[in-house]
C-alpha cells in the first residue's frame, strides 16, 4: 500500500456539508471526495465535477451493435441461407429493424456498464477504501488528500472544525 | 436540495389583451375565408396549392346511399379537413387533463410550477366536440366521413349489403356511436371542470383537502381514458376505413395525441416565458418536459413501426390495403405526407432533442415543438384523408385555412383560461418541490 494520508471531516447535516464544500474550495483546498448516506442534490455541482461524458461510449457501443446486427442478419438471411418468407425479398429492410434495435440497446447498455466499472475502478476483487463506515448510515464524510494539497495539515484540520465538522480524523492507507 | 437561490414572485396573472383577442378572432375569420377562396379556386380549376387536386370537382354528388362507388368531391375535402382538425385539436386539448391526471396520481411535484398550462387546454374540447357532433348528425357529411353509415349497408338483400361491415353492426351503429361520442366529450370535459375547480379553490384557501379531491377525479379520468382513448381512436379514425382494423391502433392514436399535446404544452410555456411570464418555472422542469417529449416521440415511432411491421410481415391483403392506399393509392398523393410524417415526428425530434443541452435551449426546443406539432398534423392527415377525401385530397389553401381557424380558436380558448387564474398554482402542495426542482 502506498502511504497516502487523508484528513476526514465528519459532518452531521447536509446543509452544513454543502456550505463547507464551498468554503473549503474557495480557500484553494482540493477535496478528494465527499461520502453521503444518500444523494445530495447540487453537491456534485458544488464539488466542481464535470458532467460525465457517458454519451460517448454509449454511442460507440451502440453503433457497434447496429453494425453487428446488420451484418448478422445480412449474412444469415441474405447470403448464407436465403429463405423465402411470404414472397418478400431475401433481405427486406423493415424486418431487420427489431434485431438491429435490440442489439444496439444491448451493446450500449453493457458497454456503458463496463465502461463505468472500468473508469471507477470497480470490480469483483477490488477493495474500496472506506474512509468512515458511518457514511453509509447517517454521517457525511469529507476526505481531503494531503499529498495533493499545499496547505499544511494542521491548518486544514482547524479549518474543517471551523466550517462545522463534528470530528476530524486522519486516515492513512 | 438546491440551495440558495431566490424564487421569483409567484403572483403572476396573464394579461389577455383586447388586441390579442381581436387578432385571434380576425385570424380565425381569415382561415374561414381561405377555405372559401381555396374552394372557389378549385371549382374554377385554378389550383395553386401543393399537391392540389385541381380537377374533378364536378363529380355529381351521389348523395347518401348511392351506388357502390362513392366519388369524393370538393365538399368531401372540406369535410375531411374539419373532421381531421377536430380530432387533432381534440387530442391536444384532452391530453391536458391526461397529463394532469397521471401527474396527480403519481404524486409528482416537478410539473406544479407550470400546471396551469395543461389545465387551460381542455377548455377547447367544446369546439371540436360541437363540430364533430354536427358533422355526424348531418346525414350528408356523416356519409362522406363514414362508409358504414351508408343506407342499406348492413341489411341483407340490399344492393349495398356488405357482409363484413354488417358483422360490425353491434358496435358501429348510429345510436351507440352517438352515445359514445357524447360520453367521451361530456365525461372528459366534466372531469376537467372538477379538477380545474379544485385547483382554483386551492389557490384561495390553503386547504390540502382540494388536492385529495383532485386526485380522486384524476383517478376517475385515468380509468375512463384508459378505455375511451382506444375506443375514441377506433371511432374517430379507424372506422373511416371500415373494413380495415389494427389492434395497435388505439395505442398509436393515443401516442400521437399525447406527444402533440406535450409539444403544445412546451411551446405555450416557452412563449409565455418569452413574454416574461412563468419566471418561477426552472429549466429543470422544462428539461423534464423535454425528456417526455423526446421519449414519447420515440414511443410514437415504436408503435407506428410495430403496426407497420406486423402488417408488412403478415402480408395479408385486407391489412396491407391500408398502407397500399397511402403508398400509391389515389395517384400517389398521400405518399409525401406519409414520409413527411416519419421525418417530422421521428427523425428530426430524435436528432435534435438527443443531447442534454438541447433540452435546455429555448431555440432547439421550439424547433422540436414545431416539428412535432406539424408532424402530428400530418399524422392525422394521412390517417383520415385517404378514407374521406380520397382522390380529392391535397394540401392547399383549404388545409391551411381550416388549420388556421382551429389554431386561432385554440389559442383564444387557452389564453382565455390562462388569464382567469394566477399563472402559478401558489398553494399546490408540491409547489416548493417544483420551484427547487434540480436535475
Amino acid at each position: 500500500m502506498t502511504d497516502k494520508k487523508y484528513i476526514v471531516g465528519i459532518f452531521n447535516d447536509e446543509d452544513v456539508v454543502m456550505d463547507a464544500v464551498q468554503k473549503i474550495r474557495s480557500k484553494g483546498i482540493k477535496i478528494h471526495e465527499v461520502f453521503c448516506p444518500y444523494p445530495v442534490h447540487g453537491l456534485d455541482h458544488a464539488l466542481g465535477y464535470e458532467r460525465p461524458r457517458m454519451g460517448v461510449p454509449a454511442f460507440l457501443f451502440g453503433i457497434t451493435g447496429t453494425c453487428l446486427a446488420f451484418l448478422l442478419t445480412f449474412w444469415t438471411l441474405g447470403i448464407d441461407w436465403p429463405m423465402n418468407i411470404g414472397g418478400k425479398n431475401f433481405f427486406p429492410f423493415p424486418t431487420n429493424i427489431p434485431i438491429v434495435f435490440e442489439l444496439t440497446v444491448l451493446l450500449a447498455a453493457f458497454g456503458m456498464s463496463f465502461t463505468f466499472f472500468f473508469m471507477e475502478g470497480l470490480g469483483p476483487s477490488v477493495k474500496p477504501i472506506i474512509f468512515d463506515i458511518r457514511s453509509t448510515d447517517d454521517k457525511f464524510a469529507m476526505a481531503i488528500d494531503l499529498n495533493k494539497n499545499t496547505v499544511s495539515d494542521s491548518e486544514i484540520k482547524a479549518f474543517l472544525s471551523e466550517v462545522g465538522a463534528k470530528e476530524v480524523n486522519v486516515k492513512e492507507v | 436540495m438546491a440551495h440558495k437561490h431566490e424564487t421569483p414572485s409567484l403572483d403572476e396573472s396573464f394579461d389577455f389583451s383586447p388586441e390579442l383577442r381581436k387578432k385571434l378572432i380576425i385570424s380565425a375569420i381569415i382561415g374561414i375565408a381561405m377555405v372559401a377562396l381555396g374552394a372557389f379556386l378549385i371549382k374554377n380549376h385554378w389550383s395553386i396549392g401543393v399537391w392540389d387536386a385541381g380537377h374533378g370537382a364536378e363529380h355529381a354528388a351521389e348523395g347518401h346511399g348511392g351506388g357502390e362507388h362513392h366519388g369524393a368531391t370538393l365538399f368531401s375535402r372540406i369535410v375531411a379537413n374539419l373532421w381531421m382538425n377536430s380530432v387533432y385539436f381534440l387530442g391536444i386539448s384532452v391530453v391536458g387533463v391526461f397529463f394532469l391526471s397521471y401527474n396527480y396520481v403519481a404524486k409528482a411535484g416537478w410539473y406544479a410550477s407550470f400546471k396551469r398550462v395543461p389545465e387551460a387546454f381542455p377548455s377547447f374540447i367544446i369546439v371540436p366536440a360541437l363540430v364533430m357532433l354536427a358533422l355526424f348528425l348531418y346525414p350528408d357529411t356523416r356519409n362522406i366521413i363514414f362508409h358504414w353509415t351508408h343506407h342499406g349497408i348492413m341489411e341483407v338483400g340490399s344492393e349495398n349489403y356488405d357482409k363484413i361491415i354488417a358483422g360490425k353492426s353491434w358496435y358501429l351503429n348510429f345510436p351507440f356511436f352517438l352515445v359514445r361520442m357524447v360520453a367521451y366529450f361530456g365525461v372528459w370535459y366534466y372531469l376537467w371542470t372538477q379538477i380545474r375547480k379544485y385547483s382554483l379553490l386551492e389557490d384561495e384557501t390553503n386547504d390540502l383537502a382540494y388536492y385529495y379531491k383532485s386526485r380522486n377525479y384524476a383517478k376517475m379520468f385515468l380509468i375512463f381514458f384508459a378505455v375511451t382513448s382506444s375506443t375514441a381512436a377506433w371511432d374517430f379514425s379507424m372506422s373511416i376505413d371500415t373494413h380495415w382494423f389494427s389492434t395497435m391502433f388505439g395505442w398509436y392514436h393515443l401516442a400521437s395525441w399525447h406527444v402533440a399535446g406535450l409539444a403544445a404544452m412546451m411551446l405555450t410555456i416557452l412563449l409565455l416565458k418569452d413574454k416574461g411570464y412563468l419566471k418561477a418555472v426552472t429549466f429543470s422542469s422544462i428539461h423534464d418536459l423535454g425528456k417526455l417529449m423526446f421519449g414519447f416521440s420515440v414511443f410514437w415511432t415504436y408503435v407506428w413501426f410495430s403496426q407497420f411491421l406486423l402488417i408488412f410481415y403478415a402480408n395479408l391483403p385486407e391489412e396491407t390495403i391500408y398502407f397500399r392506399e397511402r403508398f400509391s393509392g389515389h395517384g400517389g398523393r398521400y405518399f409525401a405526407p406519409f414520409i413527411i410524417n416519419l421525418i417530422l415526428n421521428f427523425v428530426f425530434p430524435f436528432l435534435i432533442l438527443m443531447a442534454r443541452e438541447s433540452k435546455r435551449n429555448m431555440t432547439f426546443l421550439k424547433l422540436a415543438c414545431g416539428s412535432i406539432l406539424v408532424g402530428h398534423w400530418f399524422d392525422f392527415y394521412q390517417i383520415q384523408m385517404p378514407g374521406i377525401a380520397k382522390d380529392q385530397g391535397g394540401i392547399g389553401i383549404i388545409e391551411w385555412g381550416t388549420t388556421l381557424t382551429f389554431a386561432s380558436l385554440f389559442i383564444y380558448f387557452v389564453a382565455n383560461q390562462l388569464s382567469k387564474a394566477n399563472l402559478i398554482p401558489k398553494n399546490h402542495p408540491f409547489i416548493e418541490e417544483s420551484l427547487h426542482h434540480d436535475i
